[in-house]
């Protein structure tokens, strides 16, 4: 993954030459990338089967007469391991014990309203990343892009329809400018990307509980640190009526995937942004301008985490709290990771992720794991995704010998 | 990875453009850009410290109470001194303007000296009580900034070497973590410091596992080892050691070593001569990483595996090797710093309690330019502001407290951009020698 995206150095070591590249071998590595990802994520929920197991308490027990009768031990971990995965599974996909249709699909809605900020801020991590740029500012973004689309819901008074418009505008510019920023002072000084978005993270978030200490960003009468819940004319609506959370921010994630994925494949701009990427010195010499690129990149990688933020608030939070991005600014690193930082692999990373965090909460609930275990799982996935190099140049080398 | 260190071509653009550059190439680069820096901060003290100071003066506490020996406290005129700062930072921006290069070193100090103490005496000048104590204020900069010296120490092993560290967090979290285990489960804190030196040398090993031996990306695994490291941690805490805190999360402290005579020395001794043993190990690390860096065999290879790999190779260096050896040594510095948290100033692990702080230590490693003692300095500086924010939220001041915790960040982002002069990592940081 790293391979092939993001760093163009290892690439000219690990993949194949292109007199190599034919057709065939393009679909075989293809296949070879998603049989590694699905590997990847077998991998990693056995190994956090095998932690649950672990710390369960009554494999412990048994455990302690492991030599008398192992048998006992196994059944124990295979049960402590299998209920929290079904677990997990019922609150992220299917529960068949819910009351009708509804109930019983209603967790599949859950882990797609869940996947819809992950997608959005997955979308700008990824993009960057096809730039050659590390954007790990992602939770600032979000963070300043809720709260620019929350201010506009909360204190603007609009007519239905321009109201929404406005606020997801404005979602997308509070993170655009929070991106922007990294960009120009790269391209302006030559700062590393990581620093600068590490550094605006911690500022967004110091700066976004000072808001809230004033009182145009707190409700009347109340000095809590959470705003006003913003106007029903600026909320996203249901999708799926009023039973299930899925709203139309997915839609919006949707599109912008679509957006991305035009962007990147068939665009100029797209086309500039990979060149950089891909290999910085030769799109200087072929005239394109590097500088311009991240400043570019930035800028709509932060729209897209803000409209992650737009998503939280006016699609499920419905006030700004310090804690709106929770750390979906986080998880949308890993979400391009796995997605491969390409714009559908990040959609299904997406939703994957979703999947785990909100049968997570459910898992956590039933079973009494805890919700750490998603964690690990999740990275475990993305260290496993990140091995093909090992693989390609174990091939490379035989190919060598022969 | 190509976009680790800057394009030398795009960081030098504007400098270029003066046509000269490539004649001065051999003496150094012309650059306004300390100047540009300098006469922010002169504009900063201008506003601030000069024109909105508190009427006035503050008082500096020079010795408590219960001291042997008395000192009388330091009064200090608001309004005047922050006059003086700012006309010392505009003479200096002068001076950098005039230069039109990389300042020396002791300007940057006497810079930095005089924004801080301006800094100082006019926040404190908004407190409603204007009195604050020199000696608790230092000593707590200190024990904020341990864990930090450690953590960028770490990286610094890393980084030097060409490997780009961002799983400081995770190293200092496991560290904390190991520690606490181990302490509680052998009865004795010093198994605990050794397990919180392996511990972190384990996440040092997956980090040189995958980023030297596999070449994956050194920014994603650090990154994912981060995620890993507080999903492990948490979920372990959750379900083992929360329930069971007797058995598993109660250690012992480390011992705290009071040395007689230096530590009556008014303001010095509390902070430098009365802390824990991990404290003084602190202060002998720097010294040792820098002589080594500098001064041995070692460090010459490091520094050129960092800078230049393919050249070193060359000389029959084995780059790999070294790397290998340095992001564990690193890791082990490192844990060192997570033992602080359980061992030293909480006696016990909670979820996810470095709360970043691997993240601040590597800014203060690049702010403090890839030198032991810079990182040391940029530790101590965010572990003053840190400390500083909690003493005015207890003296009641004007100012929100939100402002003062995004200084060491604004401070960070000013230094990487080159402000206060050039800010440049190892050549070969973050990229994957390939032995052709």
């Amino acid at each position: 993954m790293s391979a092939t995206t993001t760093s163009p150095e290892s690439n000219q070591v690990s993949a194949p030459s292109p007199v190599e590249l034919n057709p065939d071998d393009f679909r075989r590595s293809l296949l070879g990338s998603t049989l590694q990802s699905v590997l990847a994520v077998l991998a990693a929920l056995l190994l956090g089967g095998l932690l649950i197991a672990a710390t369960d308490e009554t494999v412990r027990e048994s455990a302690g007469y492991f030599f008398a009768r192992p048998g006992d031990t196994l059944t124990a971990m295979w049960d402590a391991a299998s209920s929290a995965y079904v677990a997990m599974f019922h609150g992220a996909v299917y529960n068949p014990d819910g009351s009708g249709l509804t109930g019983k699909l209603y967790p599949l809605t859950e882990t797609l309203t869940v996947a819809t900020p992950l997608i959005l801020a997955g979308l700008g991590v990824a993009l960057a990343f096809r730039t050659g740029l590390f954007n790990i500012g992602a939770q600032g973004q979000i963070l300043i892009g809720a709260t620019l689309a929350g201010y506009v819901g909360f204190a603007w008074q609009l007519p239905v329809g321009l109201h929404l418009l406005v606020v997801i505008v404005a979602g997308a510019l509070g993170g655009a400018i929070w991106g922007g920023v990294v960009g120009l002072i790269k391209a302006r000084t030559g700062a590393h990307e990581v620093i600068l978005t590490i550094m605006l993270n911690y500022i967004a978030i110091n700066l976004v509980s000072w808001l809230l200490t004033l009182s145009t960003f707190q409700r009347e009468g109340s000095s809590n640190p959470i705003s006003p819940p913003i106007a029903e004319t600026a909320m996203f609506p249901k999708l799926l009526g009023d039973s299930f959370r899925l709203h139309w921010g997915f839609v919006v994630a949707v599109v912008a995937t679509v957006a991305v994925a035009w962007l990147l494949n068939r665009s100029t701009i797209g086309f500039e942004l990979r060149a950089v990427g891909a290999n910085p010195r030769a799109a200087r010499t072929a005239g394109i301008s590097v500088t311009k690129g991240f400043v570019v990149v930035m800028l709509i990688a932060g729209m897209l985490a803000g409209l992650a933020g737009t998503a939280q608030i006016a699609g499920t939070e419905h006030s700004l709290t310090v804690g709106i991005a929770a750390s979906f600014g986080f998880d949308a690193i890993t979400v391009a990771l796995l997605g491969r930082s390409k714009p559908w692999g990040t959609f299904f990373a997406g939703i994957l992720y979703g999947a785990f965090r909100a049968g997570g909460v459910t898992m956590q609930t039933a079973t009494g794991t805890n919700i750490d275990i998603v964690l690990v799982v999740q990275s475990l996935i993305v260290l496993f995704v990140a091995l093909p190099p090992l693989l390609k140049l174990k091939s490379r080398r035989k190919e060598v010998a022969a | 990875m190509s976009t680790t260190t800057p394009a030398p071509e795009s960081s030098n653009a504007p400098q270029e453009e003066l046509s000269t550059a490539a004649a001065n190439r051999t003496v150094g680069v012309r650059t306004f850009r300390p100047a540009i820096g300098l006469a922010i901060l002169a504009l900063v003290a201008l506003i601030l410290f000069a024109l909105n100071a508190a009427d006035g003066s503050v008082e500096f506490r020079l010795s408590d109470s219960g001291d042997a020996i008395q000192l009388p406290n330091l009064s200090v005129p608001v309004t005047a001194y922050g006059w003086v700062v700012t006309v010392a930072l505009a003479a200096l921006a002068v001076f950098a303007a005039v230069r039109a290069r990389s300042l020396p070193r002791w300007a940057l100090i006497l810079a930095g000296f005089f924004f801080v103490t301006g800094f100082l005496v006019w926040i404190v000048g908004t407190a409603q009580t204007p009195s604050i104590s020199v000696t608790a204020l230092l000593a707590g900069s200190v024990a904020l900034a341990t864990p930090l010296i450690f953590g960028s120490l770490g990286g610094l092993l890393c980084e030097r070497s060409g490997v780009v560290n961002i799983a400081i967090e995770a190293q200092l979290l496991f560290g904390a973590f190991s520690a606490a285990v181990a302490a509680t489960v052998a009865n004795n804190v010093w198994v605990g410091l050794l397990a919180a030196v392996i511990g972190s040398m384990l996440v040092s090993l997956v980090l040189a596992i995958f980023s030297i031996k596999y070449r994956v990306n050194q920014v994603i695994v650090g990154v994912v080892l981060n995620v890993l490291v507080s999903g492990l941690t948490g979920f372990i805490f959750a379900t083992v050691l929360q329930p069971n805190a007797a058995d598993f999360n109660s250690p012992a402290r480390l011992p705290h070593i009071t040395i007689p005579v230096l530590s009556e020395i008014p303001v010095i001794g509390p902070v430098f001569f009365d802390q824990s043993i991990i404290g003084y190990i602190m202060y002998v690390t720097v010294a040792i990483v820098w002589y080594a860096l500098y001064r041995t065999r070692w460090g010459l290879r490091t520094r050129a595996v960092g800078e230049h790999p393919k050249a070193a190779d060359t000389l029959g260096v084995s780059v790999n090797a070294l790397r290998v050896r340095n992001v564990l040594m690193g890791g082990a510095v490192a844990g060192l710093g997570g033992a602080f948290y359980t061992l030293v100033s909480v006696s016990a692990f909670t979820r996810d309690m470095t709360s970043g702080a691997g993240y601040i230590a590597l800014a203060a490693l690049i702010f403090g330019r890839w030198n032991p003692v810079g990182a040391l300095l940029a530790s101590l500086l965010f572990g003053f502001a840190s400390n500083l924010e909690s003493i005015l939220s207890f003296l009641g001041t004007s100012v929100p407290s939100q402002f003062l915790a995004m200084l060491p960040y604004i401070v960070t982002i000013l230094a990487v951009a080159g402000l206060v002069g050039a800010s440049r990592g190892p050549a070969a940081s973050g990229e994957p020698y390939v032995k052709e």
